[in-house]
């Protein structure tokens, strides 16, 4: 990443690489080179155990009882979003809704914020870079209210045209709702042109940060966006917590999006009050562990340091790329000059799939298919390809094994 | 991929000199198999002579493991009836899925998919020619008052 300080002091990697248990072991006779961080990391020992202490000793439902236990998981979640608020720089915990992950956070905002707000004809803005993620809600919006989905065009090396998308926001925009970093082909998108060119429409923002939040640092406020979604699995915590950013007027005068307990002040047939924020957004029993193990790898990823994390994916983005590049009818897919640290890349005359099951026969986990981005990849004149995403706890040796189990697969096809 | 070495070459030549690859023009029926998760597309053409597949051929693009198992069916099922492709359809469903599937000896060729059961995430890819097939089939006995 270019935002990267020159000479941040190295990273020890075999040391941090004692920090996982899982990458030890061994897969198909041959250890494991665990490079598909991108679909979901994983977790060192301080946030497994975080989720096991939790559940040892402080593991009751929360909001609810006077009990002791019922105080410590409450205490302990509640410190979790606190965690989260200055991860992010959100002003207050009130703008820290926890979801399950990316994907409830986007459609959260969908039902609760946009349904709401437009009429036939109204449009929500994207990108065709989007994971189906952040398409099918807005889809599903668009059927249900006439409102009509407009997709901001990218190029051959798959960076977004700003031109077009600034052509693009209209009278009608209702909403911009863009990835920060392209999950199918790694472009970091120009995030803060386009919330200063939204905003300058009066258009709020949403940014899907799923794949953005491993790689760099997050301030909410610098970027002025209104909406920031991400999963706690990516960030080398639990799956099955994740976050929505809100921005607290926006989150206000929205309607919960899911009836149940903890989002109400009171219950009675004559009507119900709900709760305030943050709780309004959060119907049901949470998932407490989960935001206890995200807050542990928070402190994880901060005590490395984002900069330290950024420096090393930096270093190995660039060794992928030429490594990769000197391999004879392969093919990179998604050159944007700025990228965060993944390759997407097609080999003549070998399909992804066949790529992935012959890495894996080496011990190479990399994720083939079409990355839950059909429309990214299909603009790219492709029908799938293989993706190697890399985490800090990877190596250059691990990249070596790569390209050599890519070259003996082009040449069993051969 | 580590399937045994038999069965592995039969595979790659397969995937790389498919047999009976291109499309049969009306009144041959066909039916188009998409499988979404990996972007294999492929159309299967069939033609039936009363209830004798007479010819069949296959298009489109998909990994090694899609591509061989639909070059060795086109092989497999032609000059067979009905309700013998059916019948390999079964056979060739067991193969793929269950440890203990007997050898049958009717599979002949087709027995070098039996390694893809390592595999669970690939079945798919060897299944779905014959899904197509099958769909092929099923519209070949739909009514031709249709047309």
């Amino acid at each position: 990443m270019s935002a990267a300080p020159a000479h941040p002091v190295p990273l020890d990697i075999e040391r941090l690489r004692a920090d996982f248990p899982i990458l030890s072991q061994r897969i198909n006779g041959q250890p494991l080179a665990y490079l598909d961080n991108g679909a979901s990391a994983q977790r060192p020992l301080a946030v497994i155990e975080a989720e096991r202490n939790y559940a040892e000793t402080m593991h009751a439902n929360v909001h609810r009882g006077v009990h002791t236990l019922s105080q410590r998981a409450t205490d302990a979640f509640e410190a979790a979003r606190e965690r989260v608020r200055r991860f992010i720089h959100a002003r207050s915990t009130r703008e820290v809704i926890f979801t399950k992950g990316t994907t409830e956070s986007i459609n959260l905002v969908a039902h609760s914020f946009l349904r709401p707000r437009v009429k036939p004809g109204d449009e929500i803005l994207i990108t065709w870079l989007e994971h189906h993620a952040n398409i099918v809600p807005w889809q599903l919006a668009c059927e249900a209210t006439g409102a009509v989905l407009k997709v901001a065009p990218i190029d051959r090396n798959g960076e977004l045209d700003l031109d077009a998308f600034r052509a693009l926001l209209s009278d009608r925009t209702r909403l911009v709702a863009t990835a920060h970093v392209s999950n199918a082909l790694g472009t970091v998108l120009p995030v803060r042109e386009i919330v200063a060119l939204a905003h300058a429409r009066g258009v709020p923002v949403l940014l899907d940060g799923a794949q953005a939040i491993p790689h760099f640092a997050l301030d909410v406020q610098a970027l002025d966006c209104d909406f920031y979604a991400f999963s706690g699995h990516k960030l080398y915590g639990p799956d099955g917590i994740g976050v929505l950013y809100g921005r607290e007027s926006l989150l206000e005068s929205m309607p919960p999006w899911q009836g149940g307990g903890d989002m109400i002040l009171s219950v009675s047939f004559a009507g119900t009050t709900y709760n305030q924020l943050p709780f309004k957004f959060e119907a049901g029993t949470p998932h407490m562990s989960g935001a206890v193990g995200l807050a542990a790898a928070i402190d994880y990823v901060d005590a490395i340091g984002l900069d330290r994390i950024a420096a090393w994916e930096a270093d190995l983005l660039q060794y992928a790329t030429t490594k990769l590049a000197q391999i004879e009818d392969l093919r990179i897919i998604g050159t944007a000059r700025d990228k965060a640290s993944l390759v997407s890349f097609v080999v003549a005359g070998v399909h992804p799939h066949d790529i992935g099951t012959i890495l894996d026969q080496h011990g190479i986990a990399i994720r083939t298919g079409h990355h839950c981005a059909m429309p990214a990849i299909e603009f790219m004149g492709v029908p799938a390809t293989a993706r190697a995403s890399f985490a800090f706890y990877n190596t250059r040796a691990e990249i070596d094994r790569l390209a050599d189990a890519v070259r003996s697969a082009r040449d069993m096809f051969r | 991929m580590d399937l045994k070495d038999l069965s592995r070459d039969v595979i790659l030549d397969h995937n790389k000199r498919p047999r009976n690859f291109g499309r049969l023009e009306p009144p041959a029926h066909e039916a188009r198999g998409h499988n979404p998760l990996c972007g294999d597309q492929l159309t299967v053409y069939a033609v039936l002579e009363g209830d004798v597949v007479k010819d069949v051929r296959f298009d489109g693009s998909g990994c090694a493991i899609s591509v061989a198992s639909a070059s060795l069916m086109t092989e497999a099922v032609k000059g067979k009836t009905r309700a013998e492709a059916e019948h390999l359809y079964a056979a060739i469903h067991d193969l793929l899925t269950r440890a203990d599937a007997p050898s049958l000896p009717e599979l002949g060729k087709l027995a070098a998919l039996g390694g893809v059961r390592e595999f669970p995430a690939r079945v798919k890819c060897a299944s779905l020619c014959w899904h197509t097939l099958h769909a092929a089939l099923e519209g070949a006995a739909a009514p031709v008052s249709t047309e």
